[in-house]
């Protein structure tokens, strides 16, 4: 399916958030994320289906003030 | 002491970790700041530079406790999203509070503040709001369950020191057993020493220190500023007035009568 990440349309083959970070790429990484605006927390990915269309965010630490 | 929702802290200099030239300058300048708390942010992750990984594993270095904020939230939504993935992913209820109402001087939407304010002490958090030295503001905010508040001084990074002594002071005045932080808009250390010879419990620098020509110098000019500031307002500075008063006694004065 073709979701937004970070802003960018993606091509996702998994329907679980979980398996989709894993297949983008972030399997270890320290993110957080939401979906369609709403925060999705970590324990809950597993259980949260992506559909077409979606927006996902996906953040890390950064510099801030 | 300060104390920051049942946190004892030694300093009273909060540095921010943004704009430094590299990250060694940034580390240097914490030390440099004797800071213990700093401030982070949330941003996109790319899967293949991942950087936020390397900035977090510096950050657990420092040793350091850290406030994530809400920068860039301009709605009462984007900023409760914020605060839990901030919540998640740093561990900690500390939030410090942004709804930005205004694009040129970054001022707060005090009217959203207070709305994200109340939802987000309700859930637990431990709300540090960004504010402006408004009275009444105030008063909603600690209503609302804040009990922190971190009035700007000027604008974020202009370096303009504090704008509206006068409202600040009655900010001070009218508050005194809350903590308040001067968040935003310093420049010089001698901003920070103004502000806590003033009676404000600490100061949030960024700019004025990642900026500067050597950061790590100006983050310890920033740290003696503050204690000297601290020390100061315990002392007890003398009141202001018009007119001169001779220091040296003038009973004895010779040549006189």
């Amino acid at each position: 399916m073709r979701i937004q990440v970070n802003g960018s349309w993606r091509e996702v083959p998994s329907a679980a958030l979980a398996a989709a970070l894993s297949d983008l790429g972030y399997g270890d990484a320290l993110v957080t994320t939401a979906l369609n605006g709403e925060f999705v927390a970590s324990e809950a990915r597993v259980r949260t289906l992506l559909a077409d269309g979606d927006r996902l965010e996906i953040l890390a630490p950064m510099q801030g003030g | 002491m300060l104390e920051l929702y049942d946190t004892a802290l030694s300093s009273r200099l909060l540095l921010g970790t943004a704009r430094y030239p590299s990250p060694a300058v940034l580390t240097a300048a914490v030390r440099a700041a004797r800071a213990q708390v700093v401030t982070v942010s949330l941003r996109r992750e790319s899967a293949g530079e991942r950087a936020g990984q390397g900035f977090w594993s510096l950050v657990r270095e420092l040793g350091v406790r850290v406030l994530p904020n809400t920068a860039g939230c301009h709605s009462v939504k984007e900023a409760l999203t914020t605060a839990h993935m901030a919540r998640e992913v740093f561990a900690t209820p500390w939030i410090k509070l942004e709804v930005i109402g205004e694009d040129d001087t970054l001022q707060p939407d005090v009217f959203g503040l207070v709305e994200a304010a109340r939802i987000l002490c309700a859930e637990g958090f431990q709300v540090f709001p960004y504010t402006t030295e408004d009275l009444v503001v105030a008063e909603r905010l600690l209503e609302a369950g804040c009990r922190v508040l971190m009035p700007w001084g000027a604008p974020i990074g202009s370096g303009r020191g504090l704008n509206n002594l006068y409202g600040l002071r009655a900010l001070r005045a009218h508050f005194p057993d809350v903590p308040l932080i001067i968040d935003a808009g310093l420049g010089v250390p001698s901003h920070a020493a103004q502000a806590l010879e003033l009676g404000f419990d600490a100061v949030l620098i960024n700019t004025a220190v990642a900026q500067a020509r050597d950061p790590v110098q100006m983050a310890a000019a920033f740290a003696q500023a503050v204690e000297a500031g601290a020390v100061a307002c315990a002392a007890g500075p003398i009141e202001a007035r018009d007119l001169a008063s001779p220091s040296t006694p003038v009973i004895g004065t010779a040549f006189r009568g």
